[in-house]
């Protein structure tokens, strides 16, 4: 018998037994959660299936959140809020409200998700756990509602495509460059119902906030995960957000015998920054191919980067420098933690005094009802996942796909903007200058 | 739902139809399968909601349902009052949710022969796709025999429960 792939690693640990790609598991969840847009549902079916008999089979793995419309930006999303604090208040859930940040950021810096776990969320970046060596993913508000009951849920063990990189990443390239660049490559549906596995000596080196970037994109070839093998840098950040000890098991890695779907390799030295046209994630091209495309607004934030690495990076690029006079900035941080490293270090002076607006944590204008939404006509050009059309506004705007380095370089100059062009910071750069890790 | 349907209308979509298309987030508000049903398809399609019947069928290409996980995706599809969704494929956790919700989903090559407009029947018993317009019928991809047992059982609801009541024994 061949090897496993950390999918298959993963699941036969939780179910109990040897599995391999194509069979059906029910098997064990560590942590489930769900926000204020997917749980209204998820706590009709959770109370439908529990009856009188209503318990949580985990409440200190069961986190609920306030992150879509938050803060409420209308009657009806205050009422659903209401319901998730209810909830958490009713059957003892672990609750973050409005300003906390979104789901995916504040699980992941609060040590709720350990390597080699498996985590489900109804929201379909909950692969984004996958930075940490999990098998997260995301489910239907029926999914999700009934593993809060019973602590369990089934799945099809997924086939696995693996991408790796070797070498070192040049000036300007980011893990944002890179995951837009496999999706274009596999196209939006090239991972449907399989996991992705990211390996090689570049995604080896990346930091933890940057193998997050690879793992919550994954959706957006239809993955079911996106996993990057656990290793001693999973073991320092998830040490370092919580101060407790983590334990990595040597196991927990691809074997080298693992049957693939397929493997596709890539040379570091070969890949530049990247973007993504309206109105489809798969429509990644090499940045000079969209270079002076004219934009109304930049949006830095979001679950894929809107981490405090992400936002530092612009910060650094507009120090000292005024947005072009044709364009708009919305900055939403991810957590509030991120919020409050932005001001400890003054970014958000830099933010404001170039002109641009720093909102408070959470989804932002990705959800496309608030805190920034685009009129008929208006391009954006954003750090965010998807720019389907009229995702964040109306069905006439359109959205381009980038890193924080891109976005923040096109700020100066109004249009899209190769950031090797300006002074982009690497990001153990990032680190260097706010002097702590 | 009957193994062998009536004729209804086929309403035809393209490729990699997001959810966001299917309810747009400013929908989702509510959880109410009717008052999503209103505003199924309203910025691609807007006279969807407003003549979709009962017994009528969504028809799709490739990688139908992608995105977002948003359940309120087949809900709406449900609150609309089809009864079925046929595509040469779709994306993972809509297809999840549709199994979860009892609303049956086929994936089936022949839906590309269908045209917006076209009566169609489902025979769900073996699996295959009949499209009046045209006198031709099409297979669809057999349900794995776990999914078909969750089908069978209604969906993932009364599924849990009887797993949670022999818990309790």
């Amino acid at each position: 018998m061949t090897g496993t792939t950390l999918a298959e690693k993963i699941l036969s640990e939780k179910s109990g037994r040897d599995v391999r790609a194509g069979e059906y598991v029910e098997a064990d969840v560590d942590v489930g959660f769900t926000h204020d847009v997917t749980g209204p549902l998820t706590f009709e079916v959770f109370a439908a299936v529990t009856g009188d008999d209503a318990t949580l089979a985990d409440p200190d793995n069961t986190i609920v959140t306030i992150d879509h419309h938050a803060p409420a930006d209308g009657v009806e999303a205050a009422n659903n809020h209401n319901l998730v604090r209810e909830f958490a208040e009713e059957y003892g859930a672990v609750q973050y409200g409005v300003g906390d940040g979104i789901c995916h950021q504040v699980i992941a810096e609060s040590g709720f998700v350990e390597p080699g776990d498996l985590v489900i969320g109804a929201d379909s970046h909950s692969t984004t756990f996958g930075g940490l060596g999990a098998f997260g993913t995301g489910v239907g508000s029926t999914d999700l509602g009934t593993a809060l009951a019973t602590g369990d849920l089934w799945f099809r063990v997924p086939e696995t495509l693996r991408f790796e990189v070797d070498g070192d990443l040049p000036d300007g390239v980011y893990a944002k460059d890179l995951i837009l660049k496999f999706i274009g490559d596999v196209g939006f549906d090239g991972a449907t119902y399989m996991a992705v596995e990211y390996g090689g000596s570049a995604i080896q080196s990346l930091p933890v906030h940057q193998r997050l970037v690879l793992a919550n994109m994954a959706i957006e070839m239809g993955g079911k995960a996106g996993i990057v093998a656990p290793d001693q840098q999973t073991v320092d950040y998830l040490e370092a957000q919580t101060g407790e000890s983590v334990d990595l098991d040597p196991e927990l890695a691809p074997d080298a015998d693992a049957d693939y779907h397929a493997v596709h390799h890539y040379e570091a030295a070969d890949l530049s920054p990247q973007v993504s046209k309206p109105s489809n994630p798969e429509n990644a091209v090499p940045v000079e191919a969209v270079e002076g495309t004219a934009i109304d607004q930049l949006f830095v934030g979001t679950c894929t980067n809107g981490r405090y690495e992400d936002v530092r990076v612009v910060a650094d690029i507009l120090e000292g420098e005024e947005l072009a006079p044709n364009v708009r900035m919305v900055v939403v941080p991810a957590s509030k933690s991120v919020y409050q490293r932005m001001l400890a270090n003054g970014d958000i002076q830099t933010f404001v005094d170039a002109g641009a607006i720093v909102q408070s944590a959470g989804c932002g204008p990705c959800f496309g009802t608030h805190q920034g939404v685009l009129g008929d006509g208006d391009v954006c050009l954003a750090s965010a996942n998807r720019n389907f059309p009229g995702r964040e506004g109306s069905m006439d705007s359109s959205v381009y796909l980038a890193s924080p380095a891109t976005v923040g370089a096109s700020a100066l100059y109004g249009e899209i903007t190769d950031p090797r062009t300006v002074s982009t910071p690497r990001y153990d750069d990032v680190v260097l200058a706010e002097g702590s890790a | 739902m009957n193994d062998v349907t009536e004729p209804g209308r086929a309403w035809v979509f393209g490729d990699d139809i997001d959810t966001d298309q299917i309810i747009p987030s400013r929908f989702l508000v509510s959880s109410d399968p009717a008052e999503l049903g209103e505003h199924a398809f309203q910025d691609l399609r807007p006279e969807f909601s407003e003549t979709v019947a009962e017994g009528e069928f969504v028809v799709a290409g490739e990688n139908f349902g992608s995105g977002s996980s948003r359940e309120h995706a087949p809900l709406a599809l449900v609150g609309a009052g089809v009864d079925a969704v046929v595509a040469e494929s779709f994306a993972r956790i809509f297809f999840r949710n549709c199994i979860n919700l009892g609303l049956p989903v086929l994936i089936c090559a022949g839906a590309s022969q269908i045209d917006d407009g076209d009566d169609v029947s489902l025979h769900l018993d073996d699996g295959t796709v009949t499209n009046h317009e045209r006198g031709e019928t099409y297979d669809a991809e057999p349900l794995p025999q776990f999914l078909q047992d969750l089908v069978d059982q209604g969906g993932l609801k009364p599924y849990t429960e009887a797993k949670l009541a022999s818990r309790r024994e």
